[in-house]
């Protein structure tokens, strides 16, 4: 039953319509019957919409209500389960943004110099691996591809001890190159899996006319598997980029200097140091930290869905 | 579909290379390794070899000051007498046995309400996904910090009906629940791949079982539980594999501690004081070992379990 979902869709629009249109037939031939029983079906998915919307309503409400908390003044974040606003408060924003040592807007560049660097990273060092495994035949393939898999799965703190002192070594902590070294190295192997999947659904024969006009793999990667993936490769900087965005572990572990704080370390520090008056303002930049996330989530979705759906992340 | 499967099949087409891949294997050997090269560097710098590293250090005393010293397996006989590592252990149980089932559950649930084609459904998708986006970030986990504290959001609207709630995150009792919330509110990711696995469905088996007769209860369980078991299976494999690592929002809810009195302090949280807060490196990578352990063994179990329920169509 996975053969469907083994293979990410090459052509966008295979998937990407949610698959209504093969479920809506034998609900239309259904409501053919009698008037009682088209009534209990429309009765039936109005009770589907009531729930439906009553536990979206529940699971957005803390998130609008954050919005809402921050452009209120302080002490009614305390007092106001609500929604309505009485006036707005901008206040809130302008004392967040500079609440800590630096701006905050320095904070979400450093995150977004990670942020770009492990992009870059996964984009080239991922999709190199993945065309290896999904169309070149060399020695140890299956090995190889089975350890790939494996390390999917491995907890990131059984590497964390021994990462830490190679990097502290090197003289990388309070840089950001422990973040996005390992990107270029493809150590996120998920996507590489990813990729392989859908390198697997793009047509052979594409390469091998390729390769009678005299392509070599550099050439057959570039030219012909590259532009065809480009879904894969959103997919890809789509997560790099919300995964990167929230890191906090490892930006914990590494970035010590409030210099080079990345977005999550720098709220921590704003969480730590803040007294019980100022969570306005900590909601604030709360909420400016999520923005780029929900930005990305508005403009990306289709690929987010379709990269879960079909390979299970999340 | 998944790594998992991948990996499960590939163990059984073991030893079945033909000679004509053979004849391949030596013509792409040279430049699969190039393309493999970022890949395998990583694999041995960033990952085998600091897990190697880590395993060795597990044997030592080590405080990144003074060169490791062996000390046997004092580390993990440490282990059995440290009443705080037994309780993060029942922690991280806890949260993994009550908080994967729960969020699964309520994950297939929505998915059954969104499923056969309603109207809306991308609407609704969206809403009910946006969270698993955002809740691994510190900023939600800060947003929780204050929803459930003393005179946060659910305590106000307790208290319009007049009832007097607790301080969620304050009180040993409750603090773990909250965030066991948390991770039940972002059950979207796994919502999404149950979606797209009840749409591999044939409908024709409905269709079948109505003309018997079938109540939808039955049909449930005659059809979609079967059915979707290789996606349910899919699915707690992988979200107890992430929920054994889960970090951040204990983290920040308690302030980085893992309080009130221990009641969140979950393995990676000790493990993080251990090695990154006392630089008791030695002990930490036994610890991460365990870890490993802990995980293989819930794994593993989760295979074995698997051949009684989860039923392959082909």
């Amino acid at each position: 039953m996975t053969t469907k979902l083994e293979t990410l869709p090459t052509p966008e629009k295979k998937s990407g319509g949610a698959g209504k249109p093969t479920n809506r037939k034998p609900r239309v031939r259904e409501s053919r019957g009698t008037l009682a029983f088209s009534r209990a079906q429309r009765g039936k998915s109005l009770m589907k919409h009531a729930i439906l919307i009553l536990a979206g309503g529940l699971m957005i409400y803390p998130l609008l209500w954050m919005v809402v908390s921050s452009l209120r003044p302080n002490d009614l974040i305390f007092r106001e389960p609500g929604l309505w606003l009485n006036s707005l408060e901008m206040s809130n924003y302008t004392s967040g943004w500079s609440a800590l040592t630096h701006p905050f807007g320095h904070y979400m560049i450093n995150s977004a110099i990670v942020v770009i660097g492990s992009i870059l990273g996964n984009l080239v060092s991922c999709s190199m691996a993945a065309y290896a495994f999904a169309r070149l035949q060399f020695t140890a393939k299956k090995l190889f591809f089975g350890i790939m898999l494996l390390t999917i799965m491995l907890p990131f703190h059984v590497v964390i001890v021994p990462q830490y002192i190679l990097f502290s070594q090197i003289g990388w902590v309070n840089t950001f190159w422990p973040l996005i070294v390992p990107k270029l190295l493809a150590t996120d192997a998920f996507f590489v899996f990813l990729m392989v999947q859908f390198i697997r659904g793009i047509p052979k024969e594409l390469d091998e006319a390729a390769r009678i006009d005299g392509a070599g793999h550099p050439r057959i990667f570039l030219r012909v598997i590259l532009p065809l993936m480009v879904p894969a490769l959103a997919t890809t900087t789509i997560f790099t980029f919300i995964w990167t965005w929230n890191d906090f572990f490892g930006a914990l572990i590494y970035l010590t200097d409030p210099d080079m704080f990345t977005v999550p370390v720098a709220l921590r520090a704003f969480v730590d140091s803040q007294s019980a008056t100022s969570w306005g303002s900590l909601f604030a930049m709360s909420i400016v930290s999520l923005l780029p996330v929900f930005l990305v989530f508005l403009f990306g979705q289709r690929f987010l869905i379709k990269g879960i759906a079909t390979t299970g992340i999340k | 579909m998944s790594a998992i499967s991948e990996l499960s099949s590939l163990s059984r087409r073991k030893g079945k290379a033909t000679a004509e891949e053979k004849k391949a294997n030596r013509r792409d050997n040279k430049a699969a390794y190039i393309f493999l090269l970022p890949w395998l560097v990583g694999l041995v710098a960033i990952t085998i070899g600091p897990m190697l590293m880590s395993l060795y250090l597990s044997f030592t005393d080590y405080n990144l000051l003074q060169p490791p010293e062996w000390t046997g397996l004092d580390n993990f006989t440490r282990m059995l007498s440290d009443a705080r590592l037994h309780n993060s252990l029942r922690v991280t149980f806890t949260y993994v046995l009550v908080g994967v089932p729960l969020q699964l559950a309520v994950a297939l649930l929505i998915a059954l309400v969104l499923d056969k084609g309603l109207r809306g459904l991308p609407f609704y998708r969206s809403v009910f996904y946006l969270p698993s986006l955002l809740g691994g970030s510190v900023a939600v986990a800060i947003l929780w910090k204050q929803i459930f504290g003393t005179t946060g959001l659910v305590n106000q609207v307790l208290a319009m009906f007049g009832i007097q709630g607790p301080g969620w995150i304050s009180d040993p009792s409750t603090a773990l629940g909250s965030i066991i919330l948390l991770h039940v509110w972002t059950f979207g990711a796994p919502m999404i791949i149950f979606l797209a696995g009840l749409r591999q469905i044939p409908n024709m088996y409905y269709e079948a079982a109505r003309v018997d007769g079938a109540t939808t209860l039955q049909q449930f369980w005659r059809i979609t539980m079967p059915m979707l078991s290789p996606i349910i299976f899919f699915n707690l494999v992988l979200q107890i594999i992430g929920s054994f690592q889960s970090f951040t929002q204990a983290f920040i809810v308690s302030g980085g501690n893992g309080g009130p009195s221990d009641s969140t302090m979950f393995f990676t949280l000790y493990l993080y004081q251990k090695g990154f807060g006392q630089f008791d490196m030695g002990y930490a990578s036994a610890m991460a070992w365990v870890l490993l352990l802990i995980i293989g063994v819930f794994t593993a179990i989760n295979f074995i379990a698997s051949k009684y329920w989860v039923f392959y169509d082909d």
